[in-house]
């Protein structure tokens, strides 16, 4: 199951035209949805105005390369690692569902637009990847949904209590759990049984949920992300640091500092 | 003035909710982001925006009297021991502190009064709180006001 491209398989039922053309319009969904986010909460315009005001009060002009030099380590240091989360099962959990999902899609796209006609065969690495990824995203996803959500673990609400917010992780997981039982039932070759066909439209759904919900989830939150940790680099090293004091720097008798706590007392 | 959350920098750790005396911290039901969800009932203690790991609170003032940018804003360095302001005034001076963090660790220093002395039904019945006077450190009789000293007037 592991080694086999779902996708071309369903290609020798659905012509691998119409399957291309359903990613094209998953993407297009992406795009519409964080565009019409984008005008009705006016977060990119209070992003720019606000980093243009952030200017006014640098103390030091950045040059072309020290700014490349600042954009280049939070790629490396704040979005490829997730540091904002800490060191702690949220950044794990977190870098499992990021890494799994991004494995996820690119290698459907892969599958989907190279390796879905009758005349070409899958390697076996894109397929392996397709099911790491949605291993992964399951990880890390069902960590964060039933032990790690500050609903369940601070507020003690229920697991399967669901708020608007969990549109996104919900939609994600349903994506990679059906794809995988989508995977397993096609590799039992069921051959139009009742359930042959169960996974996969489930799988279509949650697709549809999660690129055609983006308006509604946290999926835009991928985009913001990185270019808000990006201007908080960037306003540290020119001296603005948003309005905030700098690191203090004789704390020395000020005794021993203290340990943050869990936020867990609510 | 209240605080206010940047929803781009909050990821929804609860720091906030955990800390605020007001309890007006909450996590936003749609986007699972910090939300002050009273601002005119912040006393603006300034404990989420010290509490928060990613700078993501701030206080905004009234407009009626603090358009001009003016700021306040605070760096909490715990296993430094330190807090850190800046003040940012309208005309555009800024100011910087540093002072010592004085938290004490979550349940130390509380008050055992289960183990204290029961008190007696005298003291139940009379007007003075448990512990009074000696709780508030004052040797002898609480102070009081003679009546007649009081000025004429309605007192509410």
């Amino acid at each position: 199951m592991i080694t086999v491209n779902p996708f071309a398989i369903l290609a020798e039922n659905i012509p691998s035209l119409f399957l291309q053309v359903f990613v094209i319009v998953m993407v297009t969904l992406v795009i519409i949805g964080t565009l019409v986010d984008i005008i009705h909460k006016k977060n990119v315009k209070y992003f720019f105005n606000n980093a243009k005001k952030a200017k006014l009060s640098a103390t030091k002009d950045l040059s072309v390369g020290e700014r490349t030099g600042v954009v280049l380590k939070t790629i490396v240091n704040d979005i490829a690692t997730t540091a904002e989360l800490g060191a702690g099962k949220r950044r794990v959990a977190h870098l499992l569902g990021m890494y799994g999902t991004i494995l996820f899609w690119i290698a459907s796209v892969v599958m989907i637009f190279c390796y879905t006609s009758n005349d070409t065969a899958t390697p076996n690495m894109w397929p392996i990847m397709w099911h790491v990824g949605a291993v992964m995203t399951c990880l890390g996803g069902f960590w964060f949904w039933l032990f790690l959500r500050v609903d369940v673990l601070a507020e003690a609400y229920p697991w399967y209590r669901i708020i608007k917010a969990d549109l996104f992780v919900l939609a994600l997981l349903a994506c990679s759990t059906f794809g995988l039982a989508w995977s397993y039932t096609q590799s039992l070759n069921l051959e139009n049984r009742w359930d042959d066909k169960v996974f996969l439209t489930l799988y279509i759904i949650s697709n549809l949920i999660l690129f055609g919900g983006v308006y509604w989830s946290k999926f835009a939150h991928m985009f913001y992300k990185p270019g808000a940790a990006i201007q908080k680099n960037l306003a540290d090293a020119d001296g603005s640091r948003d309005n905030l004091p700098p690191l203090a720097d004789a704390p020395k008798q000020f005794g021993l500092g203290i340990k943050r706590e869990e936020p867990k007392h609510y | 003035m209240s605080t206010f959350v940047y929803m781009t920098r909050c990821d929804g750790c609860g720091h906030c909710v955990d800390i605020c005396p007001s309890d007006i911290m909450h996590i936003d039901e749609n986007i699972r982001r910090a939300v002050n969800i009273e601002p005119n009932f912040c006393w603006e203690f300034y404990s989420c925006v010290k509490a928060c790991p990613n700078h993501a609170i701030d206080v905004r003032g009234y407009a009626d009297f603090a358009p001009m940018g003016h700021s306040v804003r605070v760096r909490r360095e715990e296993e430094k021991g330190t807090i850190s302001w800046k003040i940012k005034f309208r005309n555009g001076t800024t100011k910087d502190f540093v002072s010592p963090i004085t938290t004490k660790p979550w349940g130390k220093f509380i008050p055992k009064l289960a183990e204290g002395e029961k008190p007696n039904e005298g003291e139940i019945n009379s007007q003075r709180l448990y512990t009074e006077p000696q709780g508030l450190n004052i040797d002898g009789e609480l102070p009081s006001v003679p009546k007649d000293s009081f000025k004429k007037g309605v007192y509410y």
